[in-house]
């Protein structure tokens, strides 16, 4: 039963590391709707990146099934998880999200280098991926003098993370991930960071996830929730704390 | 991949150009050995290239060709006059060069032989001698030294020098009665012609006018004026060099040779024989490999430890990578293009290097060691040693790239920060 309106959907997910004995994952239900932009908060520790590996198919439940964007990832083989990942879903981390040795345009472009379905999508709506690349920098308010540029270390963290966003959304992937990407910006930033993401992710209609131990930020969002409420692996361990 | 890999490269163009150094010296290395290992083989075989046959007394064929050509040891025994005259008068026969000797000029051989000499004798690829001072002999008692005589012994034009009977440094008798003039003085070659002193074959007879069965003849001994004057033709010589007309038939005149019925004698091809003595120095031979083989190993052990090096850094560049959809395989394959990007390059430089060497030096090795370095195109051996390397560099280049590759999925998504 494919629910049409969700782009997620986790039930009865379990997962534990080899090396520990408790699970670090246990979900009974999760969804995440299309077009939705969810608040994933709680303290470091509380398995947050465990679950976004599980959603981006890098880690595989125990049990149970999650289902992205119509495709059950539990069931998938490496080859076809890596496929999946590239073809649906954009990530954007919590800094160091540039490949130093390229041009800010080459690393906006770089996951079309690795997806024929990204390459389509932006082809159908673009004259090229360059001119893609470029719309979203502008987009991302970043000055065009920086497009050409190597120096990708040089530019201020802010403006590295607008950068990644763009790449994170070159093809308009279904599904966006943020795992922590405002962490190292200074209130101010963060916010008009926000508005940035939230005007061009309408734009693309790709869904966002994102996740954050800092909860000012939560009324921003169309839903905000805390891990710890789902995972009850996580509640466990922090009272044992 | 690959231009992925070329930027990767360029931003870490210091310790790049480290691999790329390592394998180019090791290229260069491997190239330059192996081409003086067969120009000294081609430079050795081809001391005398311009002769058909050398005939001698009936011996060994390795036995001739040591003392004909390379003046080591001697003869047991000569040829006479009368065969020399009757192999030259054979119809296939286009020239022949007596050889006569068995004296030498403080520790160098001399050599007694006729002008045409100068003309025929040929090494390498058929390269002939050159007089660099002075001229070749014309009088009995003229000599033309080879220029490591000259060159140890301090020796100028027109300097006399007493010839010894026998053939070694000290304790032999001189022949001091008749000293001879420096003529000319030959360009290096690089052959045991350097080595030698060349006089007239009448110059050698006219060494042993006052000797009887190798004792001096008691008195003032003969004036020279006399014994140009005398009749000065040689009875006997040690061995000669024949030219034919056509190469075709040289196994019919060497056979006929062999079984000559007035002497027993002895008629090599010097192709074969120098074959048959550098099978005695293979070992040498050997041994050039196997250091080229080492240097080319350090080579590839370098490049290996530089990737190696690179890896823990990068690996946020790969988890960069990942997250924008490269898969594990992309990795592994960007790890490769870039060893195969090092190699490569490494491998051009290294043949450049190659080159530059062999010019620098092949001027000073000719005239050094007589080693015929040539510059050319690298061979059909060249390219396999090249494309041996590169598979070799990609080869070790998978190691790095297999690390990279587990590395890659054990961290996932997660940056180690």
């Amino acid at each position: 039963m494919v629910d049409a309106e969700s782009i997620v959907t986790l039930d009865d997910i379990r997962f534990s590391y080899p090396s520990q004995q408790q699970n670090t994952l246990d979900i009974k239900h999760f969804s995440l709707q299309r077009g939705e932009k969810l608040f994933l908060y709680g303290p470091s520790g509380s398995g947050k990146s465990t679950l976004l590996s599980i959603i981006s198919a890098i880690l595989k439940p125990e049990s149970g099934i999650v289902r992205v964007n119509g495709a059950e990832l539990q069931s998938l083989s490496g080859a076809e998880s890596d496929q999946f990942r590239a073809d649906n879903i954009g990530l954007v981390f919590q800094q160091f999200n540039l490949l130093p040795f390229m041009s800010v345009v080459d690393n906006v472009t770089l996951p079309c280098r690795f997806s024929a379905v990204k390459r389509d999508a932006v082809l159908a709506s673009a004259s090229s991926l360059q001119a893609e690349a470029k719309r979203l920098l502008s987009a991302m308010q970043l000055p065009e003098t920086l497009f050409k540029s190597r120096k990708t270390m040089q530019l201020s963290v802010g403006q590295q993370q607008r950068v990644a966003v763009a790449r994170a959304l070159m093809g308009r992937p279904s599904l966006l991930i943020a795992d922590e990407p405002t962490s190292s910006l200074d209130t101010q930033t963060r916010v008009a960071f926000l508005d940035l993401l939230f005007a061009e992710l309408d734009r693309s209609e790709s869904s966002l996830l994102f996740v954050s131990h800092d909860e000012s930020l939560k009324q921003l969002f169309d839903r905000s929730m805390s891990l710890a409420e789902i995972n009850k692996a996580a509640v466990t361990s922090e009272s044992l704390d | 991949m690959l231009d992925i890999a070329i930027q990767s490269v360029r931003n870490r163009a210091l310790t790049a150009s480290l691999a790329v150094i390592a394998i180019a010296m090791s290229v260069a290395l491997i190239l330059s050995v192996d081409k003086i290992r067969r120009d000294a083989r081609s430079s050795f075989l081809q001391t005398v290239s311009g002769a058909d046959l050398i005939v001698g007394a009936r011996s060994g064929s390795v036995q001739l060709l040591l003392y004909s050509v390379f003046r080591m040891g001697s003869a047991t025994n000569n040829v006479s006059w009368e065969s020399i005259e009757d192999i030259k008068s054979r119809k296939a026969i286009d020239w022949l060069v007596p050889l006569s000797l068995g004296d030498s000029h403080r520790g160098f051989r001399v050599l007694g032989t006729s002008k045409e000499y100068f003309e025929y004798y040929k090494y390498g690829n058929q390269r002939s001698l050159v007089i660099d001072q002075g001229e070749m002999f014309d009088d009995v008692f003229d000599a033309v030294l080879g220029s490591e005589v000259a060159k140890q012994l301090q020796y100028s034009l027109d300097q006399s020098i007493v010839v010894a009977h026998g053939t070694g440094n000290v304790g032999l008798v001189a022949h001091e009665n008749q000293p001879f003039r420096v003529s000319g003085i030959l360009a290096p070659t690089g052959t045991p012609v350097d080595n030698t002193v060349h006089v007239s074959l009448a110059g050698i007879e006219a060494m042993h006018v006052d000797w009887q069965s190798g004792m001096q003849v008691p008195g003032e001994g003969t004036s020279p004026d006399t014994i140009r004057n005398m009749d000065l033709s040689p009875r006997a010589v040690t061995a000669a060099l024949v030219g034919l007309k056509s190469r075709g038939t040289v196994f019919r005149e060497q056979r006929a040779i062999n079984t000559y019925r007035e002497e027993p004698l002895l008629a090599i091809l010097p192709g074969v024989a120098m074959q048959e003595l550098w099978s005695l120095v293979r070992v040498f031979e050997n041994a050039l490999l196997v250091v080229s083989s080492f240097v080319l190993l350090a080579g590839l052990v370098n490049l290996v430890s530089v990737l190696f090096a690179g890896l823990n850094e990068r690996r946020r560049e790969m988890a960069i990578l990942r997250a924008s959809g490269a898969r594990p395989g992309h990795i592994f394959r960007l790890l490769c293009a870039e060893s195969a990007l090092l190699s490569a390059v490494g491998i051009i430089f290294g043949v450049l290097a190659h080159y530059l060497v062999v010019g620098l030096v092949s001027v000073w090795a000719q005239a050094r060691f007589g080693i015929d370095l040539s510059l050319s195109l690298p061979g059909w051996r060249d390219l396999l040693i090249l494309l041996l390397v590169f598979v070799a560099g990609v080869a070790v280049g998978c190691l790095p790239a297999w690390r990279a590759y587990r590395q890659s999925v054990a961290d996932g998504m997660a940056q180690r920060l």
